[in-house]
Parts: C-alpha cells; structure tokens; sequence
C-alpha cells in the first residue's frame, strides 16, 4: 500500500468521523460535502476515476444540497 | 426500547459485523497486487474485441448491461417515489405573488451581484463539460450518469445567478418528466434491437469501429446518451420537488414572507 494510499484512507475515515460528530444539521451537511470530497479523492488514488465522477457530483453536490433544502423546509414549517 | 436494551442489540450486531468483516477481509486476496485475472479478461474482452477505450464502460454498458439498466429505473423510481411524496398538498398553496417575476427577484434582492455573473459566466462551461463526459463516456472516465448529473447540476447555476422564475419555468414546463421517460425507454428499447437482431437482449448490435475513435464501441455511446438524459432529467425534478418545497409552497397559516432557503 503506498503513502498516498495509506493517507487518503486516514483522510476519508477521518471525514467520516467528523460527519458523524457533528450535530447541528446544517453544519453536519457542510462536513458531509467536504467528506464526499475526500471519498472522491481516495477514488482517485485507487485509480478509479469513473467511480471519483459520481461520487463528486453526488456525494460533494446533490445529496448536500438536498440535505440543506430539506432543512430549511423543516425549519420554516417550525417557526411558522 | 430503552437506552440500554438498544445499545446491547447495537452491541451484538456491531461485534457479529466486526468478524465477519475480519473473517472476509483475511479470505481476501492482497491489497495492491497485479493478480486481477477477472480485471485482465474485461479489459481484454473491452479492448481487443469491443473497441472500447474507457473499460468501465464496457464493462457497465456493454458486457453488463442489464445490470446498469436496473440501476438506470432505481433513479427513475427514487425520482418518481419523491414527486409522489411531495406532491402539492390540498392544504398547501403558492407563496408568490401573481406577478411571480417581481416576487422572484425580491426573494434573491441579496445575493451578491458578483455570484449572479458567476453563475451566468460558468453555466455554459458546465454544459459543454457536462455533453463532453456524456459523449465520451466510452473513450475517457465519465459517461451517461457523470455527464447527467453534471448538466443538471449546471442548470441550477441559474437558480445561483438568481433567476428562479426561469428555473421554475423550465421545471413546471414538463419538459424533463419527458425527456426523463424518453431516455429510460431509449435504454429499453436500443436493448430490444439487440433482442430482435440477436435474440439477446442488450446485444451489441451496432459496428464497433476503431478503438479511440469518437464513433466507436458499438451501441455504448448510445446507452451512454439515455443514460445521460435519463439521469439529467431525474436529477433536475428531484431537485425541483425540494426547490419547489422550500421556495414556493407555504403550509396552511405559515408565514408568508418568502425568504430564500440554503
């Protein structure tokens, strides 16, 4: 296993960690892009760029995104 | 259930997970070696007999094509399962005004001038980017579903510049619940021409050319362009029904004042 390896596998279960850490909602959504970011990148090293495609645009994208507006949708109906 | 009782049921599916997890990975072969016998025969298999350069997608598209056609109607279900779920409600109505233009822009009066050029800037970027992984799918890494979600994902730039009126006009134009439709049964059907040409269904049926060549890999790039609108088209109505949700529809006695969401 090379060092680039070794490192985006720390970097990925790090990520991970800190998704599951993290509590407030919004925040977590944030966290949760940056950590499709990394699963991305440790794609890439493993030399799986099709993969790396999908997961940025989906995991560092669109799923966020639905997380941020399913929030907002939530917390409207709340105050409202 | 209590505190207690969860985490002790946590506890033994946890642990039971943890071995068979060590058990697989010892049965494993070794990380990072150059024995991939089943890698070699598909690579060989896409290169030499397919002619096509990207082996993913032969693999995905041509030597598994079913497979990649039953993930192809899970998004077609996902997206119609989510429009089913939010769905109008009778209760629910309209927040903007008649004039919806107007109230459009008051509802994106602070956006920063300089990420409305942004978006106006790289929207077409993205969309030649998007039609350029779509088409090369079987030539480089990308294809159908990369491309797809690409496009979609561009076309929400005019939601950043601040043009939601024209998103929405785009969304309730029911253009995309066709094209969606359009490119799953392109799929279906590109599969029944093998059927009827073959007797297999996803056969390969077209030429396959020269390996590297734009028109090349038989029917892969075709697949690759259902594909590329099914997924495009699936990915802006998901993401219509949530816009729709959180900037249009107000809950009955809610608050009237449109704010932006994110």
């Amino acid at each position: 296993m090379s060092v680039l390896v070794a490192v985006a596998l720390v970097l990925t279960a790090v990520g991970g960690t800190a998704v599951v850490l993290t509590r407030e909602p919004v925040h977590q959504a944030i966290v949760l892009s940056v950590f499709g970011l990394l699963l991305a990148i440790l794609f890439v090293v493993l030399q799986a760029p099709d993969v790396a495609l999908s997961q940025l645009v989906i995991g560092a994208a669109v799923l966020p995104l639905m997380v941020l507006l399913a929030i907002a949708k939530v917390r409207r109906g709340e105050r409202g | 259930m209590s505190r207690r009782g969860r985490l002790a049921v946590f506890s033994v599916a946890g642990l039971g997970l943890a071995v068979l997890l060590v058990a697989a990975f010892l049965d494993a072969r070794p990380f990072g070696t150059a024995f991939h016998p089943l890698g070699d025969a598909s690579v060989r298999a896409s290169l030499l007999e397919r002619a096509t350069a990207n082996t993913v997608a032969s693999i995905t598209f041509d030597q598994r094509g079913l497979d990649t056609m039953g993930e192809e109607f899970i998004l077609f279900a996902a997206v119609l399962g989510a429009a089913v779920l939010l769905r109008r409600d009778r209760e629910e109505r309209e927040a903007a005004a008649p004039d919806e233009r107007r109230e459009g822009r008051g509802q994106v009066g602070h956006m920063p001038e300089v990420i409305r050029l942004a978006g106006y800037l790289v929207l077409p970027f993205v969309v030649v980017v998007g039609i350029y992984v779509v088409a090369h799918g079987h030539l480089t890494p990308g294809g159908g579903f990369q491309g797809g979600v690409i496009l979609a994902t561009g076309l929400h730039l005019v939601y950043l510049a601040g043009d939601y009126p024209a998103l929405r006009w785009l969304q309730t134009n029911r253009i995309f619940e066709v094209s969606e439709a359009a490119g799953a049964a392109g799929y279906v059907l590109l599969g029944l021409a093998g059927l009827a040409a073959t007797g297999a269904f996803l056969y390969n049926v077209m030429p396959y050319g020269q390996l590297g060549q734009l028109a090349s890999a038989g029917t892969v790039p075709l697949l690759n362009a259902a594909v590329g609108i099914e997924v495009g088209s699936g990915v802006v109505l998901l993401l219509a029904e949530f816009l729709e949700q959180t900037l249009v529809l107000r809950e009955p006695g809610g608050n009237r004042r449109a704010g932006a969401g994110g």
